[in-house]
């Protein structure tokens, strides 16, 4: 679904992503976790084809990102950024109907309506439609963006950081939803989340990145080992049993 | 608020400018009518579309402009576009002669010059707005100085020049709201107005745009192709208001931020003809007002000027710059 092949990203000659290959699968839930400055975000932004890499390339179902029309990928990839900030004077309901843009190309029908309206559903933010988005806190912004990125309807669906500003009962929504989106509709999702029990608890896969280089990737029973943790973050992490689930403990 | 409330709001809002712009023309034409109307219908007529080509060309050029740049301060004139075609039109006078200049076809002359400003403007664009975004105080200060260089050379060149020259050139660069040149009403009339039909036509796209580059991207808007076409646009369209009156540093910001103000959207549909009618009541109505009521005769730019420096002033104090 989504191959990674040698990508190399450098700002002023410093490499921030060094020899990057993964293979995503179609379908599935994929976190990557790692310390700030890992290269998370440049990763899902040449992903997503907002940066050039350096060198090597990303294929999306066999379609090379530098190559394709933007168009087209915008209907097959969707991509939620670190952070969203819109100079434009739009309300949640603007907002999320820019979802359908690729699809509508400014002239929207009734398909779009009613995906704009199920996404806005989904979120919880119908009571919250009509407003502008600077009359909204920060997680109430944050989910309508992910609304837009839903409203998209994409095969694909990068979020960075998603969980950002969320309390816990939005947090564990969105998890739920993107989980479900992923192993029930067939969805490739890929998550950068801080959290790494969120990730243990409801990835299928886990992408380990640091200093700009993937370190592992594996399934979350793979990677969750006291030892390996601690290297990454630097920092004294345990492992334990808890519930059924591998919980990290610092 | 309900979308519908807000919509009839817009709506109404939008009646009205239209209705302002009517009376404002119809003032400017029927007010004072002395004499044949023979002469003046004609004269009146020429005037007031060249009032109208300026009005909306530095309405639209203003707010795709911000649009693209993803600012509300930020101008094509304050970033010094209007002295650029200045100096491009000394320049040309001053390399080429006063002879040569005065046999060529103006609409030659002004092609001329387009492509020559089309060129600077682009490379000043791709500097200031590249990849690398830059501070906007930065820039508003980058484009200041390079106003008063533009001028400044404009200035010494049209006093190095050769009385000839110089009068042929201040037959062109004189041009004020008072002293139309007609020579180009109508090519201009007909360019700018096939130009709003473009931009018209990328309206859901310039939409897009104003997310922001990444979110543009996103959505499958060949962002940069888009934003080099969009600025090629707005350049023809300040060199033919430039043209036609002369600078005007501050009108499109006064518009620009009128229309935001007025208009509880983003929506480009809506800001647009807003902005451009706010300029239509401005400059007719304006003009009416000072010529025709209060027969000061050459008070038009400097009190659009005045009015639009101030607002200038209050967006910057109030932190839009950030
Ligand atoms: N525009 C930029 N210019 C220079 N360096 C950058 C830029 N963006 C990110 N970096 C650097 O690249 C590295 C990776 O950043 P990023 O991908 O945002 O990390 P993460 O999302 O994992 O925290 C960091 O060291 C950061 O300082
Ligand atoms: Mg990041």
């Amino acid at each position: 679904m989504i191959e990674i092949d040698a990508v190399e990203r450098r700002y002023d000659g410093v490499a921030v992503l060094s020899e990057v290959t993964l293979s995503l699968p179609k379908g599935g839930l994929t976190a990557i976790i790692g310390p700030n400055g890992a290269g998370k975000s440049t990763l899902l932004s040449v992903m997503g084809r907002l940066q050039k890499p350096d060198a090597g390339r990303v294929t999306l179902q066999g379609l090379e990102l530098s190559r394709a029309s933007g168009r087209e990928v915008a209907k097959k990839l969707a991509l939620l950024r670190q952070d969203n900030h819109t100079a434009a004077r739009l309300t949640v309901r603007d907002l999320v109907g820019f979802g359908r843009y690729p699809h509508s190309r400014g002239n929207p029908g009734p398909e779009d309506h009613a995906q704009v309206t199920r996404a806005l559903a989904t979120l919880g933010l119908e009571p919250l439609a009509d407003r502008f988005l600077d009359q909204l806190s920060g997680g109430q912004r944050q989910r309508a963006h992910i609304a837009m990125v839903l409203a998209q309807d994409t095969d694909c669906i990068l979020l960075d950081e998603p969980l950002n500003n969320l309390d816990i009962s939005h947090a564990v929504r969105i998890i739920t939803l993107v989980r479900d989106a992923a192993r029930q509709m067939g969805k490739t999702v890929v998550v950068v989340l801080h959290d790494i029990n969120m990730a243990a608890a409801h990835c299928d896969r886990i992408v380990v990145m640091k200093g700009g280089r993937v370190l592992r990737h594996g399934t979350p029973a793979e990677l969750m080992q006291a030892e390996f943790l601690s290297e990454v973050y630097e920092t004294p992490i345990t492992v334990h049993e808890l519930a059924g689930r591998l919980v990290a403990v610092y | 608020m309900s979308p519908e409330i807000r919509n009839r709001q817009i709506a109404w809002r939008m009646a009205l400018l239209v209705v302002l712009a009517l009376a404002a023309a119809a003032a400017f034409m029927l007010l004072q009518a002395r004499g044949s109307w023979d002469f003046l219908l004609p004269f009146r007529g020429r005037k007031l579309a060249a009032l109208a080509v300026v009005a909306v060309a530095v309405a639209l050029s203003t707010v795709v402009f911000q649009t693209v740049t993803q600012n509300r301060i930020l101008t094509p004139s304050i970033m010094g576009f209007d002295a650029l075609y200045v100096l491009i039109q000394t320049g040309m006078v001053f390399g080429l002669g006063a002879g040569r200049v005065s046999t060529l076809d103006p609409r030659l002359m002004f092609g001329l010059e387009l492509a020559a400003m089309i060129l600077f403007a682009l490379l000043l664009f791709r500097w200031m707005f590249g990849p690398r975004a830059r501070n906007l105080h930065l820039l508003m200060l980058v484009g200041i100085v390079l106003g008063t260089l533009f001028r400044s050379i404009s200035g010494f060149l049209q006093r190095i020049i050769d009385p000839d020259s110089f009068t042929v050139l201040q037959d062109r660069l004189f041009a004020s709201f008072n002293s139309v040149d007609p020579s180009l009403l109508t090519l201009s009339a007909l360019l700018v107005a096939g130009l709003a039909l473009v931009i018209w036509r990328l309206v859901p796209e310039l939409d897009v745009l104003a997310l922001g580059r990444e979110a543009a991207i996103g959505l499958g808007v060949p962002q940069e192709r888009l934003v080099h076409g969009l600025l090629v646009l707005v350049t023809v369209l300040v060199a033919l208001s430039t043209a036609l009156v002369g600078p005007v540093t501050f009108l499109g910001l006064l518009v620009a931020n009128l229309a935001y103000l007025l208009m509880p959207t983003g929506r480009h549909a809506v800001l647009l003809p807003a902005s451009a009618l706010i300029a239509l009541i401005t400059l007719i109505g304006g003009q009416t007002l000072l010529e025709r009521v209060l027969h000061y005769d050459t008070a038009l730019a400097v009190v659009v000027e005045f009015a639009g420096g101030l607002v200038f002033i209050l967006l910057v104090i109030r932190g839009v710059a950030r």
